[in-house]
């Protein structure tokens, strides 16, 4: 099908591009910019006027409690990629595990499923999985979600393992013993409020930990959701060193602090726990200078468990739907040009995940997002297509709202 | 029931001629009640006036009062303190207005819980009718008539005298 | 954001914390706890303010002492009183909190006094009692994890006001687990409310929250200077089962530091009165002696108790 988006404001931040334009999208690829591509008949037409036209987002982690309700969400938060953790139940650590969500997730033909494989069987972090088997069943890297290792001597072969082949580790620092009884940042506000405290130092010592053993065996590792000032400092000094670790950060932890926990309010629990005002500075710094990518953790979880008291409730929030204008709002209030904001969610994982994908250049697969940058909507149960309506946002309003998804050139999402 | 009168009738006097009223009573050694806070002021002067030996005992309603589902609790209760043995006294209670008489139901349950008097009388300065519910006062030194808006409050004033005040509800 | 606690009128409807209270309010239920305290000197210890209502006594966390109390301060009211212990297996065997609460409203509660493990859970049910419409049931706070045990942050003040009665000239030490206690924050809030211009936290480090200071209280890991001219001594139970880790290495340890004896007393101002939360750890947190000396009020506390918990209940539920 050949689609023509027309007049909108074309942002392609890898290549640079930002300007008032048509885009053409021939055989599932872009095809052209600007003119009409030679021999190009129209098949369908967008009309993007007064709205944005990039690259879809690609989200570095995504949980799909329910694939097609979750998938659906993706596209309809302008998602056309998503990075899915190992750890639903079972937990993905064999490759058949793998293969039957990867099928599943083209069955849908939505966004498109990179699921992580589980570093460890059953996520112990104790025996190794079979890495190379689930690469070859579709796993883009290997994790092990939000659960520490603690037996460093098994990291340590794990990292080795991996560099063998060249395979990428995505880890949550968070140290096991300093994190276990926490429920909320160790800071002012657990200690009016009497909630046990997960210190800083439970992610500096994790990030530290790791960064001596990639020193050690090269190996490429991913930190996932980092939380603090003094856990950022540590990743700079590491870029500095060049050593081959890149770092996301989760939107809520952009715009949230401590404080926004309130009178115990459960949607105010995240893993890692939001911190305090200097560690939301630092995070923004680091996104807005391209320290650090930015994604949704997006975490369905139902009524039953969020609404409990503080200590009790899972942690996580709804993410696919409001990665886009929450990663706007954080944009203008901290005064970031809309193409750096927009490269956060889409050249800059693609980049982590060395994929070729999050560009809009002549050849690139057709996955595009188009929004209007000035809609108001209101985040209410309704408005979620996502089964998990959990949010710190409920009833707020949400600037930016996604017209059209298209991936790989078909249209998956129309508002 | 006479008009309000302009001025308003000089209150120490009234308490006065409510002990005059009382005083051929005193045979059977009755104990004095006030109910707060106007009630409470008076009960002192006729202590004072009636030459009786024992303190007076001071009662608040508030625990009592029949509106609390609409009202809740009055903000400032003061305790309730009854420094004699109720049980077979024959017992004055003082307040400064009778009105609908719900005051002095509330006043005589909370009396009750504290034993059993062998009597309980009546004493207040004005009686404006309106009552809701089958009480009346034995002895009382100025029936007046009021409008719904308008209440009669008992004030003490900086030298310690009382003096009536005219208030819009 | 709105103070759950408080009605659109500004008058108490929830007790969950003394923190966010006015001066007003706490003074209001000071005064009104001092009627009932002559109530409960009465022969007849009942007034009928609550008469045909349901109170309910919601633990989640075993404590008799404390259910005792409130039940006792409900029937001195006139309320009929429902004691539910509900025991963690049975809530996870499939029935939620908040499944729970509407269950009992619809058995016609009034009011429901909450003792919780987790931090926070009253202010749930109070909020979900604003979402489903019924400002008609109010919720009294009996402690909830580590965060407030309001009525007996206001007892204690009652406590303080009898025997000291101005709080503007005070210097209170409150020694022990301040960490895990829901006491010592409430009593904190209700210091720093009421004036006290003096607040001191004794401790060692392991037992104190961090930012203590942001709460306005002097930190001392010194017992015998943390005590100099104090007028309240208040002791705090050692925790052993809110302890996780390891924070002490032994009881004995902590009695030679920490521990109330009477020498380390001698240090505060010669009228100074020792208060306890109860229940005591002799030998631990406090010396016998102390404990039963005549600067200890510990049971005047209890008494006090009874009345502060009627006022509190009196006055939510009327509004």
């Amino acid at each position: 099908m050949n689609i023509e988006i027309r007049n909108g404001r074309v942002i392609d931040p890898k290549n640079s591009v930002d300007r008032s334009s048509s885009l053409y999208v021939a055989e599932g690829r872009v095809a052209g910019l600007g003119e009409v591509p030679e021999g190009f008949v129209v098949d369908q037409t967008i009309d993007a006027a007064g709205c944005i036209v990039c690259p879809g987002l690609i989200d570095l982690g995504a949980r799909l409690n329910s694939i097609e309700a979750e998938l659906a969400a993706a596209v309809a938060g302008g998602v056309t990629s998503l990075v899915v953790p190992p750890d639903a139940d079972p937990p993905l650590d064999e490759p058949e595990l793998a293969d039957r969500l990867v099928h599943r997730g083209a069955e849908i033909g939505k966004a498109r499923v990179l699921p992580l494989g589980a570093l460890t069987l059953g996520l112990n972090g104790e025996r190794l999985s079979e890495l190379a088997g689930l690469k070859k069943a579709g796993c883009v890297a290997f994790s092990q979600a939000n659960r520490a290792v603690v037996d460093t001597e098994a990291l340590l072969r794990a990292m080795e393992y991996a560099t063998t082949f060249g395979f990428a580790i995505w880890l949550q620092p968070q140290d096991h013993w300093l994190s276990r009884n926490g429920i909320a940042h160790e800071g002012e506000v657990s200690s009016r409020l009497g909630l046990a405290g997960i210190p800083v130092a439970a992610e500096t010592i994790a990030i530290a930990t790791i960064v001596q053993l990639v020193r050690d065996t090269g190996c490429r590792v991913h930190l996932t959701r980092i939380s603090s000032a003094a856990g950022i400092a540590l990743i700079q000094r590491a870029h500095h060193d060049g050593l081959p670790i890149t770092c996301d950060i989760g939107v809520h932890h952009l715009l949230l602090t401590e404080n926004d926990i309130g009178y115990f309010d459960p949607h105010a629990r995240f893993s890692p726990p939001l911190r305090a005002q200097n560690d939301r500075l630092a995070l923004s710094d680091a996104a807005a200078t391209g320290v650090a990518a930015i994604c949704s953790d997006h975490t369905p979880v139902g009524a039953d468990d969020k609404l409990l008291p503080f200590g009790e409730a899972k942690a996580g929030a709804t993410g696919l739907e409001v990665l886009l204008p929450l990663t706007l709002k954080w944009a203008e209030a901290e005064h970031v040009d809309l193409p750096t904001a927009l490269a956060r969610i889409t050249s800059a994982p693609a980049e982590v995940l060395g994929l070729a994908g999050g560009h809009l250049a002549p050849g690139a697969a057709a996955d595009i997002c188009v929004f209007d940058p000035q809609a108001h909507w209101q985040l209410t149960p309704e408005s979620l297509q996502s089964r998990g309506k959990n949010s710190p946002w409920l009833g707020y309003m949400m600037t930016g709202k996604v017209k059209a998804t298209l991936v790989g050139g078909r249209l998956v999402y129309s508002a | 029931m006479s008009p309000l009168p302009n001025p308003l009738p000089d209150a120490e006097a009234q308490c006065r001629q409510l002990a005059d009223l009382i005083r051929p009573q005193l045979h059977h050694s009755p104990a004095l009640i006030g109910i707060y806070s106007g009630g409470a002021w008076i009960a002192e002067r006729l202590k004072e006036l009636l030459g009786l030996p024992e303190d007076i005992g001071l009662i608040d309603v508030s625990f009592y009062r029949d509106d609390f589902a609409e009202k809740g609790l009055h903000p400032q209760v003061k305790p309730t303190v009854i420094p004699f043995d109720v049980e077979g006294r024959h017992l004055i209670l003082v307040d400064d207005v009778l009105y609908t008489g719900r005051t002095t139901r509330a006043a005589l349950n909370e009396l009750f819980d504290y034993g059993r008097p062998a009597s309980v009388t009546l004493a207040v300065l004005a009686d404006r009718g309106g009552r809701e519910l089958p009480i009346g006062a034995t002895w009382c030194v100025w029936n007046v008539d009021l409008s719904d808006g308008e209440n009669l409050v008992l004030g003490r004033q900086d030298d310690g005298q009382l003096a009536w005040r005219l208030e819009n509800a | 954001m709105h103070n759950p606690q408080l009605n659109k009128d500004g008058e108490l409807t929830h007790l969950l914390s003394i923190e966010g209270l006015p001066q007003r309010i706490l003074t209001q239920i000071l005064d009104t706890a001092a009627s009932f305290m002559e109530v409960s000197a009465r022969d007849v210890k009942k007034v009928p303010l609550l008469r045909g209502k349901s109170v309910f006594n919601l633990f989640f966390e075993n404590s008799t002492r404390t259910r005792t109390t409130f039940e006792i301060a409900a029937k001195r009211l006139s309320a009929d009183v429902i004691n539910l212990d509900i025991n963690k297996s049975s809530a996870s065997k499939g029935e939620t909190l908040l499944d729970t609460i509407d269950n009992l409203c619809a058995m016609h509660a009034n009011l429901f006094v909450v003792r919780h493990a987790s931090s926070g859970a009253p202010y749930l049910i109070a909020e979900h009692l604003r979402n489903i419409g019924r400002d008609d049931v109010h919720v009294v706070n009996a402690g909830d994890g580590r965060h407030a045990h309001p009525t007996q942050g206001l007892l204690d003040m009652y406590t303080i006001r009898h025997y000291k009665k101005n709080f503007s000239q005070l210097r209170v030490a409150i020694v022990g687990d301040i960490l895990h206690s829901r006491v010592a924050r409430s009593d904190i809030h209700a210091l720093t409310t009421l004036g006290v211009p003096e607040v001191r936290a004794i401790g060692p480090e392991t037992l104190l929250p961090k930012h203590l200071d942001k709460l306005g209280v002097h930190v001392f890991h010194d017992m015998n200077e943390g005590l100099k001219d104090v007028d309240v001594v208040i002791m705090l139970r050692l925790q052993n089962e809110r302890m996780t880790g390891a924070l002490l290495p032994s009881a004995g340890e902590y009695f030679r530091h920490y521990g109330l004896t009477p020498q380390k007393l001698a240090l505060a101002k010669p009228d100074a009165i020792v208060m306890h939360p109860g229940p005591m750890n002799r030998g631990v947190e406090i010396h016998s002696a102390v404990a039963d000396g005549g600067q200890a009020v510990i049971l005047p506390q209890v008494t006090f108790g009874i009345a502060v918990r009627m006022a509190v209940m009196s006055i939510v539920a009327g509004n």
